[in-house]
């Protein structure tokens, strides 16, 4: 009871410290939705054969969801996390009866629900501007951002817990940020890349995110993205298990 | 409010030891802290005292040594001692963004019994930065927070590690006046300082560490009595030419040096400077600046370590007994 009661007020405070980090919010708020306007003001959304019948909002705005998981789980739980060790914020709370997995379960609730507010501005956006389709269900799409979005928080973990400072943890989030946001569909259509950069992408784990968005909102079943599943699947287990084991107070 | 008995102990250790690699930060330490004692620890820089205080929270595991507080064993019953026990830890933070009410509620809400927060701001002095962000407060008012923060589950025992470091002579002393007021309420104060003023104006018994050993554990009183320094009094002669060498002769006067019109004379003595004072009158001197020194806590300090620290003193280390062992509290 008490713990649930801890955890509630964590989350909340915590909530209300992401959104007044103007540039937390921005790019898991705004930034996505800024990128469907200026694509969708240049290409429209109409059906074409190069997005296999598909309009250029139908393909890309499931794709942008996975810039925000990248801002949420690579940015914003990487550092937030080194930088409470570092400065002793992490401590403060050791000093307390708190246990530890409730900083590490507000973190993640937090961060989910901005990610999932994030793709929800997103989704209604491309909807009501673009006329986006989505041919899935709400249910898949639901299973296949959850599962996206962990796997990234648990990438987001491991840096904070490898990373001996909060400089080095933000070095290491925008290394991985930066070529997973422009090389794996994510900003531009895969469709434009040369075949070898294409190849390429796929050691990118956001390039599963992607195709196995892209999927599930085209309404293709799971079958056809259980490669995508399971390295989502694997990287969030393995990422667990390496932060749990990293965990530090200081 | 939650009184212990003052007859029982509220820190008890035995033989504690913590060693970092081939470094011994405490080699065997061993004391008790009655409950409702201002117990304060002070020591140079490395002397072992914050690995001390953060074995006894439990933020730290020991090597080897028992230790009980409030009856637990930190390293076993961490959470239960944890919900007993108020903490201000020599370095930590809160997040920037977080509001001065936001981190007591938050606080209050990771205990089982929280005391209400809001008289503690008011108790605090900090009622008017209720809404103010972390980063917005001054060195004090962060303390503040921070005494709040260690009060707000109404522990029986708090831990102030480091509390006035960096503060200006003002704040320190109003956290002085906190921390007495603290334990009116009842609790039991552990500290760690710096400054042998601190520890001398507000501590019951003080326990005096070196390379992780206690060199000394006693009241301030008997720490500086246990020196048997001199008592010094100096004044500035009004007339040219003045001779200070009857001043020998005064019973308990043991030494008279004058440079210029200054005067320093030592000696011991409870009626010591009446003495000198009916003498100089007695020659019919004129003087003025007239001032004494008392030997401190800082003396005794230094004599103990071999180390200044805090202020400089204003005189050199008394040449006194080579260190009385820790006359009390069972050290070591």
């Amino acid at each position: 009871m008490k713990t649930l009661k801890a955890l509630g007020t964590l989350v909340w405070v915590e909530l209300k410290l992401y959104l007044r980090q103007p540039s937390a919010a921005f790019f898991s708020l705004v930034f996505p939705l800024l990128l469907l306007f200026m694509f969708g003001s240049i290409y429209g959304n109409k059906p074409s054969a190069f997005f296999g019948g598909h309009g250029m909002v139908d393909v890309s705005a499931p794709a942008y969801i996975a810039i925000i998981m990248g801002s949420t789980g690579l940015m914003s739980i990487s550092i937030i996390v080194s930088t409470y060790r570092e400065r002793g914020i992490l401590r403060r709370f050791q000093a307390t009866p708190l246990r530890p997995a409730a900083i590490i379960d507000a973190q993640v609730m937090v961060n989910y629900l901005m990610t999932l507010a994030g793709a929800l501005v997103l989704m209604a956006g491309a909807r009501l501007v673009y006329h986006m389709q989505f041919k899935g269900t709400v249910g898949a799409a639901f299973l296949g951002f959850t599962l996206s979005t962990l796997s990234f928080f648990a990438i987001g973990f491991v840096v904070a817990s490898v990373a001996r400072t909060s400089r080095i943890a933000q070095t290491l989030a925008m290394i991985l940020y930066f070529p997973n946001i422009f090389l794996s569909g994510a900003t531009v259509p895969r469709e434009l890349f040369p075949p070898a950069m294409r190849t390429l992408s796929k050691a990118l784990p956001m390039t599963h995110v992607v195709s196995l968005l892209q999927g599930l909102w085209r309404g293709d079943p799971w079958s056809k993205h259980w490669v995508e599943v399971a390295v989502l699947g694997g990287l969030l287990v393995v990422g667990a298990v390496v932060s749990a084991k990293a965990f530090r107070w200081e | 409010m939650s009184t212990t008995s003052a007859i029982t102990s509220a820190i008890t250790v035995n033989a504690l030891r913590k060693t970092y690699g081939p470094l011994t930060a405490v080699d065997g330490v061993g004391f008790e802290v009655g409950a409702g004692e201002i117990f304060g620890m002070v020591g140079p820089n490395g002397a072992g005292k914050t690995t001390t205080i953060e074995c006894l929270e439990g933020l730290r595991r020991a090597d080897s040594g028992d230790v009980r507080i409030l009856g637990l064993d930190p390293r076993r019953d961490g959470y239960a001692l944890r919900e007993r026990i108020g903490v201000q830890l020599q370095q930590s933070a809160l997040p920037d963004d977080i509001k001065v009410w936001e981190a007591l509620d938050l606080f209050a809400s990771y205990y089982r019994k929280p005391a209400p927060w809001r008289p503690l701001l008011e108790d605090l002095g900090i009622a008017d930065k209720r809404d103010a962000r972390f980063s917005k407060l001054s060195g004090g008012q962060k303390q503040r927070l921070f005494i709040a923060l260690a009060l707000v589950n109404d522990p029986e025992l708090v831990f102030l590690d480091e509390l006035t470091t960096g503060l200006d002579p003002h704040a320190r002393r109003a956290m002085w006046n906190l921390v007495r007021a603290i334990r009116d309420r009842g609790k039991t104060v552990f500290l760690t300082t710096h400054y042998m003023e601190e520890a001398e104006q507000l501590c019951d018994r003080v326990l005096i560490i070196d390379h992780g050993r206690i060199v000394a554990l006693d009241t301030p009183a008997n720490l500086v009595a246990g020196l048997r320094a001199e008592t010094r009094i100096i004044f500035t002669a009004s007339e040219p030419g003045y001779d200070p060498a009857p001043l020998r002769a005064v019973p308990g006067v043991t030494r008279v040096d004058a440079s210029g019109g200054r005067v320093t004379v030592s000696g011991r003595g409870d009626r010591l400077v009446i003495l000198v004072v009916n003498a100089l009158d007695a020659q019919g001197a004129r003087f003025r600046d007239l001032r004494t020194e008392q030997p401190s806590l800082d003396d005794v300090f230094m004599a103990m370590t071999g180390d200044e620290m805090g202020e400089p003193a204003s005189s050199p280390a008394p040449p006194g007994p080579a260190g009385p062992a820790a006359p009390a509290g069972g050290a070591r």
